[in-house]
């Protein structure tokens, strides 16, 4: 019977190991291709091209120098938001904090610059200061939710969200009141930090460092959750908790380290919109970057890696937006309908687990 | 009462299975079963986990449509597609976890559990016709009691009156008697044996308890592996063929021999412990307990009586809210050092929801102990793959784990071959203290052998060994020392030599 089975199935899929893999990857695809067809129908509803639509994201995404470095360059915050849901997930927390965390942690980098540039430090110092001040804002705040959980069962997820509120409405509080700039008449700001203290493009790119950094740290975070002790640890009681703490493993702890390093991501991507992009803090912080950061991850699979490739393909969909409300008289929203259709049709196809007998390892469960 | 009887007399359904098969994917679960229960019979329904007892079942409650085969109602052929189409032909089902509201009564659980419920329901009349049904039953439990308050074999009692109530008369019993004390379970079986005896009901009784066969049934079918393998009426067979019909020609291992003088130093102390469940009440109470090495305690008790939760507090699952637990005098907690310090290893009941991570390889949750220590880590903190599946590519061998590949998920497995692969996680080491929890719980004989014969190796090699068990028989069996816990308390302890069933059953009942 096993032999009957495994003869018309591709060699690579022979090994158990390739198997798991290749599912891990046909479903998140099976999900993008299927959200796309509705998508399409949603398009040609409004009477619009769907073909042209998919040509132009892929024109405005990555056609030229100039739309791959902004693509790139939008992608940098949803690398950092989605590492910052993916590290949660694979403990088994599902942490919505991301945004929060980036806006708070953007704040206090914003904060924390005004006396540094005011006193005449040195660029590079102000800029690591207002970046670990940053990672660390985003890190307590995550944190929170981390030790509600841990040690008082509140349910992370909702926690999380709604100390993201407390975390947009504390920088409202601040920006309009004890720290708001005179000078921003229509957009209440921080005092800009000024172009000579801002983060710079990668030489030879007009893509800013933030980019850089995402990448570093996806390629760091992988490695330590699937190459060390901390990561093994993480993964056993994402799996299954209660075998964690049958084995004595420091259960709180490790969910805490989780909880740091993924407020740490997302205070790290509102440095770098502070300090590359907009140069103060104000609500342009609350831009969603760290909710479009849980639908990366998700497609990743929280895989950091993953969120690397996934990341920049929204970045695309991102950058082409002008492009398509331009050139197809189709509003802004129209790629927040996409986002939302793939993330529901993700959701759903996540039951699609197990179910492909082409990617199931030959049963012996009779046996 | 004997009027009353009359009135239903002689309503008993019949019920025929002809070459039932369920096919699920590439498994069959049920292969071509024909079994005749006879109106008013007790039928016996053996076979081990993973038989097709419950699939079988599942097919004749309209769960499952089986691939072929015909069901026969009173001789008629009935096409029962859905659960409502098995009560409409008066069949029922009594499922071994309750299925009661608790903070209702038994009036108004009773009347819930029918499916014709108007919007607005005129509780006097249907209280003044339930008092009059509970006149017509051998057995009655207070109408306004709340369910919460019924001791299990009233709620077991109750779930049975219910199918009753709702005129079902083939009655499917799921293992009943797992959640009641012996006494409470021989009178229930009693009860439903008359009634059957009287030709009331119709009896099909799910078990794997053999005493249950012979004391109550009077025919019995054995399944094995999906098919019909034998049976017959009880009192032409033997509790040996019934077993030998079960287990197959499947070889297994004999209890190892337990050694007299075991010498070792290891002594468990558990000092007034308290812990609560999960709703912050009190499950546990100042419980102490020795445990020397070379001994296994056993604690029996009715399911829910605070043993879950001691295991799970000794396991770090559940924190202790007061008392402590010392090893050879030292103080002891449930953290990862003091596990190796004092060598404490566990067998959890259900080992793939307790012990492993499903999308995990088998080698990575072989490496549960292990992981963080040399060979397996560099460093202290880098993991070495290649280590981690050369050490569970000799334990597979070893402990005879059948797996395609040490990278396969452990989800993959079967229930036998994860236990294994727990055991041999746990086992391989030097174990000075082992915790055990429903060890045999859902495995096949040949696997609860062969995890009896494990326990009682690590037993003579100087192990203190805590066995908590639902199973009295188990109990009973690998203890040298047996105790009691009744509502959360140890309520009496006895040397296994000494132990005698009733007064174990009566101490689980918490009367005695």
């Amino acid at each position: 019977m096993e032999q009957a089975q495994s003869a018309p199935m591709p060699r690579l899929l022979a090994n158990p190991r390739w198997k798991a893999v290749a599912e891990t990857v046909a479903i998140p695809v099976i999900a993008l291709v299927t959200a796309a067809i509705v998508f399409s129908g949603f398009l040609l509803f409004l009477g619009k091209n769907p073909l042209q639509f998919f040509a132009l994201v892929w024109q405005g995404g990555f056609g030229s120098a100039f739309s791959l470095q902004n693509t790139l360059q939008r992608a940098a915050p949803l690398i950092l938001t989605g590492l910052a849901f993916a590290i949660p997930a694979i403990i088994g927390l599902t942490m919505i904090g991301a945004e929060g965390a980036l806006v708070l942690g953007g704040f206090a980098a914003a904060a924390l610059a005004v006396p540094l540039v005011a006193a005449g430090s040195p660029p590079m110092l102000m800029l690591v200061l207002t970046a670990g001040m940053a990672m660390c804002t985003g890190a307590a705040l995550i944190m929170i939710v981390g030790w509600l959980r841990h040690g008082r069962q509140v349910n992370e997820t909702i926690a999380s969200l709604l100390l993201t509120y407390i975390a947009i409405a504390t920088m409202n509080f601040f920006v309009e009141g004890l720290l708001r700039d005179p000078a921003s008449a229509n957009k209440p700001s921080t005092v800009p930090i000024g172009k000579d203290y801002m983060i710079g493009p990668i030489p030879g790119t007009e893509v800013h460092w933030g980019f850089a950094a995402g990448l570093v740290l996806a390629v760091l975070l992988w490695l330590l959750m699937s190459r060390t002790t901390f990561g093994f640890a993480a993964r056993v009681t994402g799996g299954n908790p209660r075998a964690a703490q049958a084995q004595g493993l420091p259960v709180g702890m490790l969910i805490l380290a989780c909880s740091a390093i993924s407020g740490a991501c997302a205070g790290l991507a509102g440095f770098y919109e502070v300090t590359a992009i907009h140069g103060q803090a104000n609500a342009s912080l609350v831009a969603g970057f760290g909710f479009t950061g849980i639908l990366v991850s998700f497609l990743a699979r929280h895989n950091p890696l993953a969120i690397v490739i996934v990341a920049i393909l929204f970045g695309a969909i991102e950058a082409s937006g002008g492009l398509i409300q331009r050139r197809m008289d189709l509003p802004d929203a129209t790629a927040a309908v996409l986002q939302g259709l793939i993330f529901v049709i993700l959701l759903a196809s996540e039951t699609l687990q197990g179910r492909i007998a082409l990617f199931q390892p030959a049963s012996d469960k009779r046996a | 009462m004997t009027l009353a009887v009359a009135k239903t007399a002689a309503r008993a359904i019949g019920l025929e299975c002809r070459g039932m098969t369920k096919i699920f994917g590439s498994l069959v679960a049920l292969d071509d079963v024909s079994i005749t229960v006879k109106p008013g019979a007790f039928h016996a329904l053996l076979g081990e986990n993973g038989a097709g007892k419950s699939t079988l079942v599942k097919c004749i409650m309209g769960f499952y449509q089986p691939t072929r085969g015909q069901l026969l109602v009173n001789g008629a052929e009935a096409r029962i597609d859905t659960p409502a189409a098995a009560r409409d032909a008066g069949i029922g089902m009594v499922y071994q976890h309750f299925t009661l509201v608790p903070c209702l009564t038994v009036a108004e659980n009773m009347v819930i559990s029918r499916g014709d419920l108007p919007a607005v329901i005129d509780w006097k009349a249907e209280k003044a016709a339930l008092a009059a049904f509970m006149e017509r039953m051998p057995f009655r439990v207070p109408l306004e009691a709340p369910v919460a308050n019924l001791a299990a074999g009233e709620k077991q009692k109750l779930e049975i009156l219910k199918q009753l109530y709702l005129d079902q008369r083939f009655l499917i019993l799921d293992e009943p008697t797992s959640v009641l004390t012996p006494a409470e379970a021989d009178e229930i079986l009693g009860l439903v044996r008359d009634m059957a005896a009287r030709g009331d009901i119709t009896v099909l009784m799910i078990t794997h308890k053999f005493r249950e066969v012979t004391a109550f049934a009077d025919s019995v079918s054995v399944l094995r592996r999906g098919l019909y393998v034998g049976g017959g009426a009880v009192s032409d067979m033997t509790t040996d063929q019934m077993s030998r019909l079960m287990i197959g020609e499947t070889k297994v291992r004999k209890s190892a021999a337990r050694l007299a003088d075991v010498v070792s130093d290891t002594k468990v102390e558990l000092n007034a412990l308290y812990v609560d469940d999960s709703d912050g009440m009190p499950a546990v109470e100042a419980l102490d307990l020795k445990i020397a090495g070379g001994e296994i305690v056993g604690i029996a008790g009715v399911s829910g009586n605070g043993q879950s939760e001691l295991v799970e507090a000794i396991s770090g699952q559940r924190p202790l809210k007061d008392g402590r637990i010392f090893i050879n005098g030292r103080p002891f907690d449930a953290t990862r050092k003091d596990y190796d310090t004092f060598k404490v290893f566990g067998l959890p009941e259900e080992p793939l929801k307790n012990a492993t991570v499903r999308r995990m390889s088998v080698a990575e949750n072989i490496a549960f102990r292990s992981f963080d220590k040399p060979p397996m880590a560099g460093l202290g903190w880098w993991l070495r793959p290649s280590e981690m599946r050369r050490k569970a590519t000799d334990l597979i061998a070893s402990y005879r784990v059948k797996t395609p590949s040490p990278d396969t998920p452990i989800e993959n497995l079967s229930g036998g071959n994860v236990q294994r692969a727990v055991l041999a996680r746990e086992l391989s080491g030097d174990v000075r203290v082992l915790v055990v929890a429903n060890p045999c719980f859902g495995l096949d004989f040949a696997s609860v052998a062969e995890i009896r014969a494990q326990i009682i190796d690590q037993r003579n090699k100087g192990a203190a060994v805590l066995l908590v068990s639902e199973d009295l028989d188990e109990v009973l069996e690998l203890s040298d020392r047996i105790a009691v816990m009744s509502g959360g308390r140890i309520t009496y302890v006895v040397p296994a030599a000494e132990a005698d069933r009733n007064t174990i059953g009566k101490h689980m009942a918490g009367h005695a």
